[in-house]
Formats: structure tokens, sequence, C-alpha cells
């Protein structure tokens, strides 16, 4: 055997992008860095060490993106043997990600709101034990939060910019696992986080094996799990086509799944509920953003050509999950689940513009999803703001008659509401135009008139909060509302900013979104 | 030789070994549990009706003293897994060192002190404190 290792010729190592990539390896490595602050740092520098490293490691990769997406070349470079394509889609996806996960930070390392911030002292303690109940007085918190938020963030960026199924799935793992994780953190209500860590655990696992069923026969169909090499093998007639749409359905499965896309959509209210609200936030906005950005590319770098045989079974995807957010969405009476709803209602009309597979389509639905990313993001700030006794007031009962107690903050989360709804001056409407426009023009009109009925049926519930929060009087034991701390006002000045901004003007970012098209080289 | 190789890979002879490998693996897993209650000591007692034996109370836990899961199994578990996957890398690497030359070293240099880091982590945080 060993003349066949002698024998080799020298290895030529892969060429590598390093500008293209630098902003991927600036947020793992800090990631690492945040690992060793937690193993060398003494307890009460952790907190500024982690905020400190991680707010310059999201800086010090934007303007990485900035420097490369400058001069980047029109259609993109594939590096890493081809695993990675860094194309203007993943370029945008990037900057967007990394807009959203300062935001989301900026709520996490919040400790004003809350005594010592949303995350538990010792998560490993059982809930309901002596030490449990020791450690509520504590103002402690797991400051492994930050280098978490760090690895999934640096996940979701390799995931939008796989270009292979394999590098995908690692990079959903890498997403998947650290979010598991910050789900079970929650200061407050230690058993439903820690349900929530579970259930999304459990339900991810599923849907991660989904995916890697789907994978291997993919692999199986194409001999390759090249995105292109798939393309390529759809264009010949020899093969099976039932290893190609199983395949197919299997990979979309655990894709939907993370998108939170009805009738995949089962861990999101739970979860939502569940896990600390600054987190919620994380994955309401990122991960929304990371899954669609993989759909969008599978589907059109991959199966572009056999888009009449999937478009059907989206169709159908689209309106059960419109109709799931927006229908549930009015029974809800918990704030927090009822946004999840929302966020089910409008995966489905992010699911129109994917379908679209046109221009319009894939620089609308990106523009929804950084649009839709930062007016959620600040929702969940509000909600983490009203307080009683027991931490977050979130049953809608309580919500009752704020406008009075708080006219600042009913008037702040009345326009992300309106945002969520889609009225005009607000990102939402802009969101919900382009990417009905883009679906109108690939020939999806009667799906645009069921989702233009879905979001008359969803604007109702976000009405019925606004009507809740002017027009009913307030609870007398009801909660009061928090007067945030710099960080969390800072993220949702920029969510509610850039949600007016992007419906005022939005024409820079859609110019932006539509820059150019997925590399499809190999 | 060689001819037989080849004749026998065109076959379904190849998977022979594999066959009996299986087969293998099977009889000695029924026979070592059929083995244990005849030859072994039949000693009941209360650990042994446990669901597992591996080192977790079953549920409820006591309130008062241990309160936590003891999951000094787990870490030890997770840090196998660790070195485990460092290496199924390194070894690939290990076979062919000479052809990747010292880009290679550097690589996999990168790569261990990466690996590092979850160990540091586990380390510092008395994951390796058996008490």
């Amino acid at each position: 055997m060993t003349n066949v290792f002698l024998a080799q010729a020298d290895i030529e190592a892969p060429p590598i992008d390093y500008a293209a990539i630098l902003p991927m390896l600036i947020i793992l490595g800090a990631a690492c860095v945040g690992v060793l602050f937690e193993a060398f740092l003494p307890k009460h520098q952790r907190w500024p060490g982690q905020v400190t490293l991680s707010l310059l490691a999201l800086a010090g990769a934007g303007v990485a993106l900035g420097a490369y997406a400058g001069d980047s070349p029109e259609r993109g470079v594939t590096t890493l043997s081809g695993t990675l394509a860094v194309d203007r889609p993943a370029l945008f996806l990037w900057g967007t990600l990394l807009a959203l996960a300062l935001a989301a930070l900026l709520l996490i390392a919040d400790r004003s709101v809350e005594p010592g911030g949303a995350f538990v002292a010792q998560a490993g303690i059982a809930p309901g034990t002596v030490q449990d109940r020791e450690q509520v007085g504590s103002t402690g918190m797991q400051t492994e939060v930050f280098p978490l938020t760090l690895f999934a963030l640096g996940g979701m960026m390799a995931f939008t910019a796989a270009n292979d199924l394999l590098t995908m799935f690692i990079a959903l793992e890498v997403l998947s696992l650290p979010l598991y994780l910050m789900c079970g953190l929650a200061r407050r209500r230690r058993l439903i986080s820690q349900e929530a860590a579970v259930k999304y655990f459990l339900l991810g696992a599923f849907a991660s094996a989904f995916f890697l069923y789907g994978l291997a026969l993919l692999y199986g169909y194409a001999g390759s799990v090249r995105l292109a090499d798939i393309a390529n093998a759809t264009a010949g007639t020899d093969r099976s086509d039932t290893l190609l749409f199983a395949g197919l359905g299997l990979l979309l499965v655990g894709l939907l799944f993370k998108g939170s896309v009805g009738p995949f959509h089962t861990w999101t209210p739970d979860v939502y509920q569940g896990a600390p609200t600054p987190i919620t936030a994380f994955m309401a906005a990122c991960t929304k953003v990371a899954a669609f950005g993989a759909i969008l590319r599978v589907l059109t770098v991959a199966f572009e050509t056999t888009n009449w045989e999937w478009r059907g079974v989206l169709w159908a995807v689209a309106i059960v999950s419109m109709l799931i957010g927006a229908v549930l969405g009015l029974t809800q009476t918990d704030v927090k689940r009822m946004i999840a709803y929302s966020s089910i209602a409008h995966a489905g009309f992010l699911l129109i513009g994917t379908m679209a597979l046109t221009d319009e389509g894939l620089s609308g639905t990106m523009f929804y999803l950084l649009a839709y990313g930062f007016t959620t993001l600040a929702a969940f700030g509000v909600i983490s703001l009203v307080r009683d006794s027991t931490g977050e007031a979130t049953h809608l009962s309580a919500w009752a008659g704020l406008a009075k107690r708080s006219p600042l903050l009913a008037g702040v989360f009345t326009f992300l509401l309106l945002a969520l709804a889609g009225i005009p001056l607000t990102s939402g409407f802009v969101g919900k135009f382009v990417v009905f426009s883009a679906a109108l023009s690939d020939g999806m009109a009667p799906l645009v008139v069921i989702a233009l009925v879905f979001s008359a049926v969803a604007a109702f519930f976000y009405l019925r909060v606004v009507v809740l929060m002017y027009f009913s009087e307030p609870a007398p034991e009801g909660p009061s509302v928090s007067v945030p701390g710099a960080f969390t006002t800072a993220a949702i000045t920029l969510g509610v900013v850039v949600t007016l901004l992007l419906g005022v003007a939005p024409t820079f970012a859609l110019d932006w979104a539509g820059a150019g098209g997925f590399a499809l080289g190999s | 030789m060689v001819l037989a190789q080849e004749s026998a890979a065109t076959g379904i002879g190849i998977y022979l070994p594999l066959v009996l490998l299986f087969a293998l693996a099977l009889a000695f897993a029924v026979f070592s549990v059929l083995l244990g209650p005849l030859v072994g000591p039949q000693r009941y007692n209360k650990a042994k009706q446990a669901a597992y034996e591996c080192g977790i109370e079953p549920s409820p836990q006591p309130l008062v003293g241990a309160g936590r899961m003891p999951v000094a199994y787990y870490v030890t578990a997770m840090l196998f897994i660790l070195f485990d996957i460092e290496m199924v890398f390194l070894f690939p690497y290990a076979v062919s060192a000479d052809a990747l030359g010292l880009w290679g070293v550097g690589a996999v240099t990168l790569f261990i002190a990466t690996f590092f880091i979850a160990d540091f982590y586990v380390w510092r945080r008395g994951g390796l404190d058996w008490n």
C-alpha cells in the first residue's frame, strides 16, 4: 500500500481570494478570540471585553466588505476551490447580515433594561432548584452569548455564499448550533427558555437530516454537489427525475424550515416566545436573511431550468405559509408569538419573490429581507422594554392603553407595526411592492392576488394592537415601560430610521440589491 | 493476484468481507448479551434497575445538595469528540505530509491552534476538574 502514497505528485494548494472572504474571516476569527476571552479574562472584564471585541469585529468586517464591494468583479468570484461564491448578491446579503447583527448585538449587550442583561448567570443550573432561586438575584450573565452570536453570524455569511451543497450544510450547522444554545439562555422564565432550546434543537436536527438526505439524492442524480454541476445535469434527459425531485424536495424542506415558512413553521412561535428577546430579534432578522439567501441561490443557480416542475409546489407552500401566518396570528394573545406568526406570513411573501427567478425577483427579495429584518428587530427591541415585576409583559392585555403611559414607545411600535403591515411611507410597503411587481411580471398574478388578500388579513392583527394601545383603558396593575439604555435605544433608533428611510427613499438600496446576479461558474 | 481481484471486483464478491464482518459483529453482540447473565454474579441493587448507569441521576432531582446534573461524563464525551475529529483531519494530512510540503505544515498548525481554543476554554472553565 505504501507505494500508493509515495507515488503521488505534489499537491497544489487551492488559491484563496483572501480579500473576498475577509469579512467572514474577521467574524469567525473574532468569535475564536471571544472564546479565548471567556477562557482567560477574569469575570468582571468579560462583558466589556466581549462587547468591544464584537463591535470591533462587526465594524472591521463592514469596512473590509465595503472596501471589497467597491471594485468587486461584476460577475463575482468563486474561491476556496469553488466552494464559496462571493458575488454581488452574496455581498449585499453579507452587508445586510452585518448591519442587522450590529443592531441585534446592541440589544444583546444591553444590561440596563434588565439588571445584568437578558441572559442567565449559569445556564447549567436546573430550573426550580435552590441554586436557581439563588441566582435570580445575581447580575452576572453568560457572556458566551457574544462569541456564539459571532459564530452564528459567520455561519450565516458562509450559508448565503455557499456554492456547493456540502459547504451549505456545514454552514447550516455552524449557524444553527449556536442559535440552539442561545435560545436557552433567558434570565427569566428559565423553563420555557430551555423548552424553546430543546424544541428548536430537535426539530432543527430533523430539518438538517432532511437537508442532508436531499443532498445525498441530488449527488446521486448529478454526481456532484456543486450547484452549477447540478444545473448542468438537469440539462441532460437520461437521468432519473425521481432522484432529482425527491432530492430537491427534501433539500427545500431543510431550507424552508430555517426560513420558518409554513407548513415547516411549527417551531417558530414556541422558540420566538421562549428565547431571550434579543436572541429572538437576532433569529427573526438574520436567520431569515440567511435562509432566504440560500434558497435564492439554490433555486436560481441549480434549479432554474426545472422551475416549471417545482414552481407549483412552492406556490402551495407560499399560500399555506401566508394562510397560517395571517389567520393564526389573529388568535394570538402574546406579543412575541404574534410577531412570530407575522414572520411566517412574511416568509410566504418572501417566497413569492424568490420564485420569480428574474433580476427583479432577486433584487426585490433581497430588499424585502433588508427592510423586514430591521423592522422586526426594532419591534422586538420595543417588546423588551414593556415590563412588569416578572420580566417582560408580553401578554397582549398588558399592552392595553400603553399610549397613555408612554406615548413615545406606543408611537414607535405603531410605526413598526404599520411597516410590518405594509403601509406606504414605510419600508414594508416598498418591499411588498417590489416583490409583488416582480411576481406579476413573471406571470404569477393569481398568487399576487392571494398575497394581497392575506396582507389585508394580516394588517388586521397589527392594527388590533394599535387600537389596543391607543383606545383601551390601561390596566390598573399594568406593566411599566423601562427607560432603555444607550444600547437598546441605538438599536431601536437604527431599526426605525432604516424602516423610514427605505420607505421614503428606497432607490439606493434597490440599486445596490439589483447590482448583479449570482456567479454561475464553478 | 491482480487478475483474481479484477474478476472479483466485477461481481458481488467484493462485499463478502463486509457481510462477514457484519455477521461477526452481530454474533459477538448476541454472544456477549447471552453470556453475561449465565456466567456473571447476580447481585441485584437499586442502581442496577436504573435506566442508565452513565452518570446522570434519574429525575426527579434532589432539591438540596446536588440540584445540578453531574455533567462530567458529557464534558468527557465532548472532549473525546473534539480529539476524535482532530485526528480524523490529521490522518489524511499525515499520510500526504510530504506532498503537501511547508504549506501543509502551516495549514495544519493553524487547524490545531483553532482546535486548542476550544480546549483552552474547557480547561480554564474547570471542565477537566473531575469534582
